[in-house]
């Protein structure tokens, strides 16, 4: 019963959650370790990379990873309550054992990086599925030139990682623009109101040498490209992550075939020169 | 050249009993009502014989429809999980014809391109099929137009072809076709230059599996083609349940208070929760979009990825189908379609 470092691949690790974290209305964040300590020794990922978490008894969710590999002896994830599953992981608590089998997928290529300015754009709960490399090359911090985030949300309270945004925000080295759709605001609110697009727009940032990380919902995805494409961005220069409905996490159930690729294989990470070569069934 | 032998058909069911002894399961058409299934038999009275096809494939075999894969235990805040090992036992499939034998090419092909599959490579590995050639077809089969054919010997260990009503040519084709011959030496004896095609039924070739392979990519935007065959569909699933090639799957779990187990089950891309995401957004939204995906999927994309066919021309798809879509013309039709 082997195929991956000698274990089963469709056996999950066992992982205690060490931390839950209310981000925002229905979104919670896990911090999980390892219950067996042997299993964290040899467990190893990258940015970009995603797992299937479960709940014995009502079934296995695909999130992201959404801490960087350079935090070590943790994974973290981040999460909607939407289904049974993201129901019943949202009722764990910290100390409960939950299942998580992985990592898979391919990664933000981050070394090829090296030198440029990196822009993260991100929409919703798409800021956990770059978490992990945002932290990944803040962390890495000299080998980058400029780090741009824009991150929005539908309004204040959806905003997720409200703690790191602020610290980000403290940065010298980062230069972040918040921002919450049209009517999204509070009366204290100091970020910006406009969709991310628009907030795009207005803040114009250089394509030369600049690496664009982008993810978010369809139609934020759909209004951003034109804009990226305005500024001077050329599609190799664009990375997002596909978020298809996946189970097996392998390349083997089918589910996030699209076209002749596996989004669980060959994906989830994706320039969106690649992506323009894909049938739309994303 | 493989080794050619003649079995007597009053022999099938001491040959059951000795593979039986010998420790095999014996999977063989099994009528049930009106359905025509693979199920474990221990003496031949219950094997189908005259059948055209069986209802459901053989890759429950290799495949089953639900598999145990883990079985997990719910105390507290802990929960613990062990592993449920897959069918060991080493298993005979009788009778499956060239097309289903065919078929595991293809499921081998999906199981183990990039990395290996705990619960399917076991089962292959010990698996011994005696294939059936066919002396008659209908008008659903189309083998022929995909590589296959009435008397292929490809996935076989052993073909049996009819020669008349009381005897079989054996063809001996692998290492595990003469291991079952040992098992049974004196139920095999030896032939000389028979030959089967006379007996084989003539399946008339609809396509190229090549050409449409080819013409496919270009068809992919026309979507008055693919809702023109698809509007009848009613997304059923039948098509893939009954396929030996689909090999979609869903992983679930059954639980009680106390456990549960974690299965993996057949699952469909003709149905629209199999690709509905969390947030509503649905990649291939309607049914159309599905029948294009099962089409693309067998005969443009598993080729072109996998260098295997998603198809073998069995015809079961059509043959089940509530609406009367048809697999083999509608990709004969493709062939035609303006691109």
């Amino acid at each position: 019963m082997n195929n991956n470092n000698g274990r089963n691949q469709y056996t999950p690790y066992r992982m205690r959650i060490a931390k839950v974290t209310d981000e925002a209305p229905g979104v919670k964040t896990f911090r999980l370790e390892f219950a067996e300590p042997a299993e964290a020794e040899t467990f190893a990922f990258r940015a970009g990379q995603f797992g299937e978490y479960s709940v014995y008894g009502e079934g296995e969710s695909v999130f992201c990873i959404a801490s960087p590999p350079t935090r070590k002896g943790y994974i973290e994830c981040t999460f909607r309550q939407a289904g049974r599953v993201t129901s019943a992981l949202a009722d764990r608590d910290e100390g409960d054992v939950i299942g998580f089998r992985g990592p898979y997928g391919n990664i933000f290529p981050i070394e090829q990086w090296h030198g440029k300015t990196l822009l993260f754009i991100a929409g919703g709960i798409a800021l956990p599925p770059m978490r992990c490399v945002i932290w990944n090359c803040l962390d890495l911090r000299d080998k980058y030139d400029d780090v741009t985030i824009i991150y929005g949300a539908r309004s204040v309270a959806d905003l997720v990682y409200k703690n790191e945004l602020a610290d980000w925000g403290k940065r010298g080295d980062v230069k972040l623009y918040t921002t919450v759709d049209p009517g999204g605001q509070t009366p204290d609110w100091k970020g910006r109101v406009g969709f991310v697009p628009t907030i795009l727009e207005q803040v114009a940032p250089k394509a030369e040498n600049t690496i664009a990380i982008v993810c978010g919902p369809p139609i934020m995805i759909k209004l951003t490209m034109p804009v990226l494409a305005k500024l001077g961005f050329t599609p190799n220069q664009i990375y997002t992550t596909l978020e298809n409905r996946m189970k097996c996490g392998v390349g083997k159930c089918g589910r996030c075939n699209v076209g002749k690729v596996f989004v669980c294989k060959d994906g989830p990470v994706f320039t969106l020169a690649q992506l323009n070569e894909l049938p739309p069934e994303y | 050249m493989s080794e050619q032998k003649i079995l007597q058909k009053k022999s099938l069911g001491e040959l059951v009993q000795k593979l039986t002894a010998a420790g095999n399961r014996v999977l063989a058409p099994v009528r049930s009502g009106e359905q025509l299934g693979f199920e474990e038999v221990t003496s031949p009275r219950k094997v189908a014989d005259d059948y055209i096809q069986t209802t459901r494939s053989a890759k429950a075999a290799v495949f089953p429809r639900y598999e145990p894969m883990l079985r997990f235990t719910l105390a507290g805040k802990d929960v613990s999980a062990e592993e449920i090992a897959p069918e060991s036992r080493p298993t005979v499939l009788f009778g499956p014809h060239p097309c289903d034998a065919a078929s595991f090419a293809t499921l081998t092909a999906v199981f183990t391109w990039d990395s290996g599959d705990a619960y399917f490579e076991p089962k292959l590995a010990k698996l011994t099929v005696i294939g059936l050639s066919c002396t008659k077809g209908d008008a659903y089969c189309f083998c022929t137009s995909v590589g296959g054919g009435p008397g292929d010997t490809r996935g076989s260990d052993i073909l049996l072809t009819p020669l008349d009503a009381n005897q079989y040519l054996a063809e001996i084709l692998t290492d595990k076709g003469r291991a079952v011959v040992a098992i049974a030496p004196t139920l095999f004896a030896n032939a000389n230059g028979q030959a089967k095609d006379r007996v084989l039924a003539k399946i008339a070739p609809r396509f190229t599996a090549k050409k449409i392979a080819e013409r496919l990519p270009a068809l992919f935007p026309k979507k008055e083609v693919w809702l023109e065959q698809s509007l009848r569909c009613v997304g059923c699933g039948c098509c893939a349940y009954v396929c030996p090639t689909c090999s979609c799957f869903d992983i679930q779990d059954e639980r009680d208070r106390y456990g549960g187990v974690r299965m993996r089950c057949w699952d469909s891309c003709g149905f629209g929760l199999f690709t509905l995401h969390a947030s509503g957004h649905n990649p291939r939204a309607v049914q159309s979009e599905r029948w294009r995906q099962r089409v693309m999927h067998k005969f443009s994309y598993q080729p072109e990825r996998l260098g295997v066919l998603g198809c073998v021309g069995c015809g079961r798809c059509s043959r089940s189908c509530p609406v009367d879509m048809n697999l083999g013309e509608h990709v004969g039709a493709l062939a035609e379609a303006k691109a």
